[in-house]
């Protein structure tokens, strides 16, 4: 199972190619020398988005060429890597999971909390977009699963989600009020914020290589993109292939979340 | 992908030919170069064997590249045709010949180009414009190989031949060469009546063989070749073909865009009258390029494969000679020629002034009138099959009138003015009748919108205004010249057609439905067998439909003094003088009629409320009616028993079921309407997961899908709608209704909602009346919607919301109220909402207000949900104003109906905060302000009543100014400031910002 990867809206391109791509290269040789037999490549529904909406769609082939953002685009190219080097002998399966949640997450739970906290958070278009996302034991289940099934799982991408859709306002308010902060309350057109994304982007990275900041930028046109767009998907094959249904609901989940952050679940 | 010469038109089909001419204007020996489109190569290239040929013309000034639609459809249907678009000389592509090529050329320049292609087999002609006339003069010349045609937007009508003005613009000399040939203004004009208007590209394929005025000349020749006198050259070639069809026994098809500012109606109906056994769809807002308009590709082989008719006439054979005996509608009237009791009473007679006596007609004089009407009607040129259209308001005149009209073997045609006017409008065009008998209100409107057919008014009008309104008899003259005329009158012919009624349109445009006398008396039969109405019962005649049954029942009906076009009219006391003048044992009525029954139910004495205690059966027919308003009824009559049918204008009635039964079923998913009435057959066709419906007829309890009826007195067909014909009788012998439901274990039906509404979830179809009405359960909650999201499927349910505190603005619902909708729409129906959105206001429909509009609702959900920015459906759309601001049927709101919600919630109820009844009552009695108008749109949708405010009526958003105290309220026009009166005497302007004047 692989899962390393370097996740961030800013960084140098090489960055990315260096762990994402030559990593996962490095890992699949490795393992096929030690003679495994099985591998399960984590990768992301992104390599299969390029910024409109997805509503409802299957997994969709990655594309380094269209998708967006350095991220994105090198888990695209390691997922070809991988998924070409699937082989009766040799079996690769790659699992998409899509933004996965769950107490003590420090990628998207407490960047969020934290940005609520300091009154950084906008929403998008009023946060009307429909969001999958996935809870972060469903998301340990489905992988593991992969592993086990994967006399029929090899040789596909497979995105895992709860299921569940849900307005990306609605989202981010339950993450808010689990942690017991306020929710946004201030809505962005997404199109502004799709050029201010693309500007901060720049600036950040021209900033990040002169020393001058550390952490992630504000606003990104992927981040601006993830919020102001619908992405949901079909989850019949996925669920079929694995045979596995996600057992914690999002509102388990925020209940979950409530019980370990100290706020309310709505 | 192969080379596109133009879009939608691959390089292989365009082909060239040449031909040697025998038209009578060139010189022996002359060869033309004609430009086709053809498929004939690929198929050929495919090995695939064509099942015919279909020829297609083109009219002026398109040409082949109108029929690539159908070229490629011909070329990918499952049974292939070869389908050949040819430029006429001249036109298109073809030679410009440098001739004057009068129609009778081209005609035969047609056949020369068929016999050097050497079209053999089947062919079917398909004309459009000018090129219709064309290719009948050239099916007339090659019958050998004609196996059918099809026509659209033509006309080969030479008798009284009137060119429209459009085109006698374009052929009058000052206007003619320059119009359409040294400038491109006809070609434009041309294709700017597509709706909606044509791409960019596609233009600019139209014009392309156009570009010049040398290469525009037969554009030009065309138009003046339009025979429009007799003198003209092309007069007898045009009379000869007009009068050949009629002799044409091949099958015919045609398809229409009513909007043609040209080929319009009038053309349809005379088509219809050369070739009477055609199969005609009227494509209601299509205009002149049919085939840009609307997909023509999918009925056009829908036909050849079905071959002509629609298999619905053989089944109706079938079934009649199954059926024993037919007793005629009059049979009734006839047998009681003699009788002298009472058969038909009208509490408000026509034309009489208000508070005058009823006027009441024995048996015999109803048969004496019905007989001298039919005869005076008869005199005035009525025939047999002709359609009259009936504008009366229900009384003993309309009684009279159908029923001398069934004995004329006329066909009735009934429109109702909850169609609004342009729907009213429309739905007349559509039928076409040749006689309109109205009052003079309606003939005003017939004047205006330029309704078809002879005016016949139904009262004695002054001179002047017979005049003005162009009405061209009276019926109290008809009466009396048909005084004393002995008329033979001919036996009902069962099959023939007797009546066009409409749909409501809530759906779409109203639809026309064919009944034949056989299903007529079905209905009649049904109705007396389900209610047990033996002759002798009286009734009180509250509902327009059945009212008109009575003397066919051979009951004794009174129409109550009410407007019945306007159910809310009916008061409580009106109801019982009417029931007391008969000893009425038997009440039929609308629910908003009983809505408002109950409301002035206090004013009744005790004469009155005896009246109404001898009332035996009570049927509210319409809508389905709430259990906790039939229970209020019931105690308002005593001893009768309470009835609602369910039923369309397709099949009346399909079920019945009574107050017992209603608190028997119970809640369940949908509403319990009961178990099929008496002749009627129930079915259910499943619903796939994917939403598709199967096409099998399931009497399973608990299977959901397409409710299906099959019944003697559904029926015969829609009224020039071949395609939706086609498609609600693809299972013979059922009528498919479109309605979603199923059968419980007691073979009661469910219905749980229109077809169109359906969810298509990972995990089956969803209907969802149960979610919705766990989510107007919460509190807060006014209506609810839920539509699906995604693609067919995969579809997520979303809820959507009017509350009762409207909502500032559309977008997600808060939080608390987005949770509590979840857990209620979980637990009821088990669904997981993926989204809970929140609007000011519902779009609804314009006849009953209360149909939420759901597939403008679904499509603002479905954009919001992807996070693109949308219009909030039914309040900023223009078309939409305007479609509503037309629903001012001769200047009446639709009445209100059980299940309308309080429309002032819209604005809050101030009634509910000062501790009355809650906004949301079921029972919009409870709030008389319910019933009230926006006065700029009429919607009823909750604009300010209270002192000084002035609204904004909630659905068009217009700015209303209006006093609400001084009870005079006016209509602000746009960009017109107009004064308003508060009451005070002073005059204000719009927008309270002060006195204007004195």
């Amino acid at each position: 199972m692989h899962l390393a990867a370097k996740v961030s809206f800013t960084g140098e391109w090489q960055d990315f190619v260096d762990t994402n791509i030559i990593g996962t290269r490095t890992l699949l040789e490795a393992a096929k020398a030690a003679g495994i037999r099985d591998f399960v490549f984590v990768s992301s529904p992104s390599v299969a988005h390029f910024g409109g909406p997805i509503a409802g769609a299957d997994a969709g082939t990655a594309d380094p060429d269209r998708a967006r953002g350095f991220y994105a685009r090198s888990k695209a190219a390691a997922e070809l890597l991988a998924l070409a080097e699937d082989s009766p002998g040799f079996r690769v399966g790659a699992i998409r999971p899509h933004i996965v949640w769950g107490p003590g997450d420090t990628q998207l739970v407490e960047r969020v909390i934290d940005r609520a906290r300091s009154g950084r958070l906008p929403l998008l278009n009023g946060g009307t977009a429909l969001i999958d996302t996935t809870y972060i034991s469903n998301a340990a289940a489905a992988i593991v699963r992969g592993l086990e099934r994967m006399d029929h799982a090899h040789g596909q991408a497979l995105v895992v989600t709860n299921g569940q859709p849900r307005p990306v306002g609605e989202l981010l308010a339950g993450i808010c009020a689990a942690a017991g902060v306020a929710a946004p309350a201030w809505s962005v057109p997404g199109g502004l914020a799709r050029g201010a994304g693309s500007v901060i982007e720049r600036l950040w990275l021209a900033a990040g290589t002169r020393g001058l900041v550390q952490d992630e930028p504000p606003m990104t046109r992927f981040l601006a993109e993830q919020l102001s767009t619908s992405h949901w998907f079909d989850q019949r094959r996925t669920r079929e292939v694995l045979d596995w249904t996600p057992a914690v609901t999002v509102e388990d989940g925020m209940r979950r979340l409530a019980a370990h952050y100290g706020g309310t679940a709505a | 992908m192969t080379q596109q010469l133009w879009p939608g038109v691959p390089e292989s089909w365009s082909s060239l030919v040449q031909v040697p001419s025998t038209a009578a204007v060139d010189r022996p020996g002359t060869v033309h170069k004609w430009h086709l489109l053809d498929n004939g190569a690929d198929l050929a290239a495919r090995g695939v064997e064509p099942a015919g040929t279909l020829l297609c013309v083109h009219g002026n000034p398109t040409w082949s590249y109108l029929w690539r639609s159908l070229i490629a459809a011909g070329s990918t249907a499952d049974k292939p045709w070869r389908v050949v678009a040819v430029d006429q000389l001249d036109m298109g592509f073809s030679a410009r010949t440098g001739a004057f090529r009068r129609l009778e050329d081209r005609i035969t320049d047609l056949g020369d180009l068929t016999g050097a292609l050497g079209l053999t087999g089947k062919v079917v002609t398909v004309g459009h414009d000018w090129g219709g006339l064309i290719s009948l003069g050239w099916a007339l010349k090659h019958r050998s190989v004609l196996a059918g045609i099809i026509l659209t937007n033509t006309a080969v009508h030479p008798a009284g031949f009137n060119v429209p003005p459009a085109l006698q613009l374009a052929l009058h000399p000052a206007v003619h060469g320059w119009g359409t040939q040294t400038t491109d203004a006809f070609i434009r004009v041309t294709h700017s009546l597509a709706q909606p208007a044509l791409a960019r590209d596609v233009r600019a394929a139209f014009a392309a063989p156009y570009r010049s005025a040398a290469r525009r000349e037969g554009v030009a020749n065309f138009v003046a070749d339009i025979p429009a006198e007799s003198t003209h050259p092309s007069w007898r070639t045009l009379n000869r073909v007009a009068d050949g069809i009629r002799r044409l026994d091949v099958p015919a098809l045609m398809l229409w865009g009513p909007k043609d500012p040209v080929f319009s109606d009038r053309y349809l109906r005379d088509l219809m009258d050369r070739l009477p056994n055609a199969d005609v769809h009227r494509f209601e807002g299509a205009s002149h390029l049919l085939p840009e308009d609307v997909d023509i590709t999918a009925p056009v082989f829908d036909w050849l494969e079905k071959g002509p008719g629609t298999e619905n006439r053989e089944i109706r054979g079938r079934a009649a000679a199954g059926l024993s005996l037919f007793r005629p509608m009059l049979a009734e009237l006839d047998e009681r020629d003699g009788d002298t009791s009472p058969a038909v009473v009208d509490m408000a007679p026509l034309g009489a002034p208000a508070g005058s006596a009823p006027a009441t007609l024995s048996w015999a004089e109803l048969t004496e009138r019905v007989n001298r009407l039919a005869a005076g009607l008869s005199a005035a040129g009525v025939r047999p099959g002709d359609r009259v259209n009936l504008l009366v308001p229900p009384g003993i005149e309309l009684t009279s009138l159908i029923y001398a009209c069934l004995r004329l073997g006329a066909v009735i045609v009934v429109a109702d003015a909850g169609l609004g006017t342009k729907g009213l409008s429309r739905a007349i065009k559509g039928a076409g009748p040749q006689y309109i008998i109205g009052i003079e209100r309606a003939l005003i409107g017939a004047r205006a919108f330029g309704w078809p057919g002879v005016k016949i008014s139904a009262q004695t009008l002054s001179p002047a205004r017979a005049r003005l309104l162009g009405v061209k008899h009276s019926v109290p003259a008809l009466i009396a010249a048909g005084e004393g005329r002995d008329v033979p009158w001919l036996a009902e012919k069962p099959d023939a057609d007797a009546a066009v009624l409409f749909t409501s349109g809530s759906t779409g445009p109203a639809k026309g439905v064919v009944y034949t006398h056989r299903q007529l008396t079905a209905m009649r039969d049904a109705l007396k067998n389900t209610y047990n109405l033996q002759a002798g019962t009286s009734l009180v005649a509250g509902f327009a439909p059945f009212a008109l049954l009575g003397p066919a029942l051979g009951a004794t009906s009174v129409t109550p003094d009410m407007d019945v076009t306007s159910p809310r009219t009916l008061t409580a006391a009106a109801l019982a003088d009417a029931a007391a003048a008969v000893g009425a044992t038997t009440v039929f009525a609308s629910p908003a009629a009983l809505v408002n029954v109950l409301a002035t139910s206090g004013e009744l004495d005790p004469d009155q409320r005896k009246a109404l205690a001898r009332v035996e059966l009570l049927l509210s027919a319409g809508a389905p009616i709430p259990e906790p308003l039939l229970a209020r009824v019931s105690a308002l009559a005593p001893n009768a028993e309470l009835h609602t049918p369910y039923g369309m204008t397709e099949a009346l009635p399909v079920t019945d079921i009574s107050l017992d039964g209603i608190r028997a079923a119970g809640a369940g998913n949908g509403v319990c309407v009961g178990t099929p009435v008496s002749g009627a057959l129930v079915a259910i066709a499943a619903l796939a997961p994917d939403g598709s419906v199967g096409d099998t007829p399931l009497d399973t309890a608990g299977v959901t899908g397409e409710i299906l009826v099959s019944a003697p007195h559904v029926k015969d067909r829609y009224d020039r709608l071949w395609i939706t014909e086609a498609k609600s009788s693809s299972l013979p012998g059922w009528h498919r209704t479109g309605d979603v439901g199923h059968l419980d274990e007691e073979g009661r039906l469910w219905v749980e909602g229109r077809l169109g509404h359906i969810l298509t979830t990972p995990d089956g179809v969803v209907t969802p009346v149960a979610a919705e009405q766990a989510a107007e359960s919460v509190p807060g909650v006014g209506r609810a919607a839920v539509v699906g999201i995604g693609p067919a499927g995969v579809q997520v349910p979303a809820a959507v919301l009017e509350l009762e505190e409207p909502a500032r603005r559309a977008g997600t619902a808060p939080q608390e109220l987005a949770a509590a909708v979840r857990t209620a729409v979980s637990a009821a129906a088990g669904l997981d909402l993926a989204a809970v959105l929140v609007l000011p206001a519902m779009p609804t429909d314009i006849r009953h207000n209360s149909k939420i509009d759901r597939t403008a609702l679904a499509g603002w959900a479905e954009q919001v949900l992807a996070g693109q920015p949308a219009k909030v459906p039914g309040t900023g759309d223009a078309n939409e104003r305007r479609r509503r601001s037309a629903g001012n049927d001769f200047g009446r709101s639709p009445a209100p109906r059980p299940g309308d919600r309080c429309q002032r919630a819209a604005r809050r109820c101030r009634r509910a905060a000062a501790g009355g009844e809650g906004p949301h009552g079921p029972d919009p009695a409870a709030h008389p302000h319910a019933v009230r108008a926006c006065h700029a749109c009429r919607c009823r949708r909750g604009c300010c009543r209270r002192g000084r405010r002035r609204g904004r009526c909630g659905c068009c958003r217009r700015a209303e100014a209006c006093c609400h105290r001084g009870r005079r309220r006016f209509r602000l026009r746009p960009g017109r400031r107009r004064p308003c009166c508060r009451g005070d005497g002073r005059r204000h302007a719009p927008g309270g910002k002060g006195v204007l004047h004195r």
